[in-house]
């Protein structure tokens, strides 16, 4: 990184109208989106909520009171309601819910992050490979596309954790094979208007190779749209693997996982409404926060869609 | 043809380009639902369950499961099963079920009448409330109803639909005895009709049980409810965005100016235009109806196509899964393209273009 010209504050060096260097201008890009999006408040709650998530997944062991998976006495501590030792209460196996909420955010930030990395790269390569290329590959790629979409997602990612087994790594993978169709499509939309760009002309004839263009030119400007479009399904991603889990089809028990903790206090949710709420206003706060983000984010990146 | 004429005939025209619009979309179902085939086949061939040991059980000589594995086509090619799959799918036979041990397709004809029902009172507790809310949202925009709207909106789609139906069990039944229970029924009422319909609200009110129709309702309202409010939520935010687009038009500046009542500009005038594209909105949000009611009907024990496929999963019985999910999948696609057709359909634009 160069160093800032003297007498001049790092405030101006950032929105700078000539940049001195590559890093300085994309710095610059990243502090006028930081400022557009800091005005939007609940774009900002949504940021708050996320990063309060990453916080409490990164410092489980110092958060939590309790032991996530060993529960204390069975005959004194199963089911206590909230209280000052027990902030949200014990389970049926005399487990702290507070400790394991927040040793579920492990779990959760991991399925999020991981689906995210698998699906994202799948659905640009194909968006970009099929609208770069055209024709025969563009049809075959968005057939088999749509065909995934066809499906609704949760249902085809129950039949593939069915063929794979339970457990919350088939779980991943199931629905990173159901979320890359939208980013996919993304891509390709984007691909279209670029690829006739004059500047992809020039390095065609420069003798750029096929899989360079895509990777070097096309796949970067495709990626603020899909960026986006991935924060705007990271509710969706929380959602669907918690309901996997509640339906006994991801993470498996012991396991701290909200869905299957769900699950596991609904047998007594009538005279016990702790155990199965608790890990619920878990699930909801942080799909809220997502989905916050995810539109301050859309505004700001993106003020041709719709608001 | 010259322009004339076509412009004369403007309207006989429009026919054809509508019939080759529906061999298209023909086409393309026809594409998807091979798709389908083929990724419920390979689901079905990875799976860790032996297909043969689950029809002869794991006591079998080994005389007996080599028959049964020549019996059910896994000595030839995987293209030849295939073509036996494609072939059995399409006459409607998925097998049978491990566990109800009754043909999957029965299992399901009994069982869909249950999610149709229920996915079509919450449509309609949906749309009945989403298209006034989204318009006064519209009409107010920026003002506190707007807001309201769009937090109602945000928590639909941020809330898990099991915890929510768990919390209104706990509440509505539990605590304060409003509605009934799970299921779909009360034992007391089952052999008081002939479910000839399948869909019990119009069985019991054609045979004026009344006392039977009563409990149904009050069977339904809270999961129809739960999941009425999820595609509200839907409906309202779509509608106020076309509502938006409608109102700043000038064709309603014109009325204004004509001195239009108000009312009869946005419910009349704009809420006319906006219906096109909300019939599609409904459509797609009927369709992922059938998605929500997966966990809907687990939470419920609601006896229909979400909670047979939930349970046949956990009883690893395959055939019966992949038969839900093959059935569900074309009812999706089907209803996907009916909103495409029923798009160009409605809108003249649309029509005349194509």
């Amino acid at each position: 990184m160069s160093t800032p010209v003297p007498r001049q504050s790092l405030g101006e060096w950032l929105i700078s109208e000539q940049p001195a260097s590559r890093n300085q201008a994309r710095l610059g890009q990243i502090w006028r989106t930081w400022v557009l999006f800091s005005g939007n408040r609940l774009g900002m709650i949504g940021l708050g909520i996320v990063v309060l998530l990453v916080l409490v997944a990164i410092f489980a062991n110092v958060i939590a009171p309790y032991d996530p998976l060993l529960g204390g006495d069975l005959r004194t501590e199963r089911l206590l309601p909230p209280s000052w030792d027990h902030l949200m209460g014990t389970d049926d196996l005399a487990r702290d819910i507070f400790s394991r909420v927040v040793h579920g955010a492990r779990l959760t930030l991991l399925v999020v992050a991981l689906v995210a990395i698998i699906a994202t790269p799948i659905g640009l390569l194909v968006g970009t490979v099929s609208g770069y290329f055209g024709g025969w590959v563009d049809t075959l790629l968005m057939r088999i596309t749509d065909i995934f979409l066809a499906f609704p997602r949760l249902i085809l990612a129950l039949a593939f954790v069915a063929a794979l087994g339970p457990g919350i790594e088939n779980a991943i993978i199931a629905i990173a094979i159901t979320s890359w169709p939208p980013y996919a499509r993304l891509a390709r939309a984007e691909t279209l208007t670029i690829r006739n760009a004059e500047h992809i002309d020039a390095i065609r004839l420069q003798g750029a190779s096929a899989p360079r263009i895509i990777w070097g030119h096309v796949v970067p400007l495709c990626l603020s749209s899909v960026i986006i479009r991935v924060t705007l399904d990271m509710a969706g991603i929380i959602l669907t693997a918690a309901g996997l889990g509640f339906l006994g089809l991801g993470a498996q028990p012991p396991q701290p996982e909200w869905g299957a903790m769900i699950a596991g206090g609904r047998r007594f949710i009538i005279d016990y409404w702790w155990v199965a709420t608790m890990p619920g206003i878990a699930i909801f706060a942080v799909s809220l926060g997502f989905n916050l983000l995810g539109d301050g984010l859309r505004d700001v990146l993106d003020p041709k869609a719709e608001k | 043809m010259s322009t004339a004429t076509s412009l004369a005939e403007g309207r006989p025209r429009a026919l054809p380009a509508i019939l080759g619009k529906a061999i298209r979309l023909l086409a393309t179902i026809a594409v998807t639902i091979f798709g389908l085939l083929v990724v419920t086949f390979l689901i079905g061939r990875v799976v860790p369950v032996d297909p043969v040991l689950a029809v002869v059980g794991d006591r079998a000589s080994q005389s007996t499961y080599d028959k049964a594995f020549v019996e059910l086509g896994l000595d030839r090619p995987l293209y030849v099963q295939f073509g036996l799959y494609v072939e059995k799918a399409v006459t409607g036979d998925f097998g049978e079920s491990l566990l109800t041990k009754k043909p999957i397709i029965e299992d399901i004809a009994r069982a869909f009448p249950a999610t149709l029902e229920l996915a079509t009172v919450a449509i309609l507790i949906g749309t009945l409330f989403g298209i006034p809310v989204g318009v006064w949202a519209a009409v107010r925009q920026g003002k506190l109803v707007d807001q309201v709207v769009r937090i109602i909106g945000l928590m639909g789609y941020s809330a898990p639909i099991f915890w929510l139906g768990l919390l209104g069990l706990l509440l509505f039944y539990a605590k304060w005895g409003i509605v009934a229970g799970p299921g779909r029924i009360d034992i007391s009422y089952e052999y008081a009709f002939t479910p000839t319909t399948g869909l019990f609200l119009i069985d019991t009110a054609m045979q004026g049980q009344w006392a039977a129709f009563r409990n149904v309702v009050s069977h339904i309202a809270l999961p129809a409810a739960l999941l009425g409010y999820f595609s509200m939520a839907y409906i309202a935010r779509m509608t106020r965005s076309f509502m938006l687009n409608e109102l700043a038009q000038e064709y309603v500046v014109t009325a204004r100016v004509k001195g239009v009542a108000e009312w009869r500009i946005i419910w009349v005038h704009a809420l006319r235009n906006a219906a096109v594209p909300l019939v599609t909105v409904i459509t797609l949000s009927y369709a992922s109806l059938l998605e929500g009611s997966v966990l809907t009907e687990t939470v419920f024990a609601w006896p229909g196509l979400g909670q047979y496929l939930t349970n046949s999963l956990q009883n690893a019985d395959m055939n019966a899964v992949l038969g839900g999910t093959l059935l569900i999948g074309i009812i999706f696609v089907g209803l996907n393209l009916l909103s495409d057709f029923l798009y160009t359909v409605l809108d003249p634009r649309v029509r005349r273009r194509s």
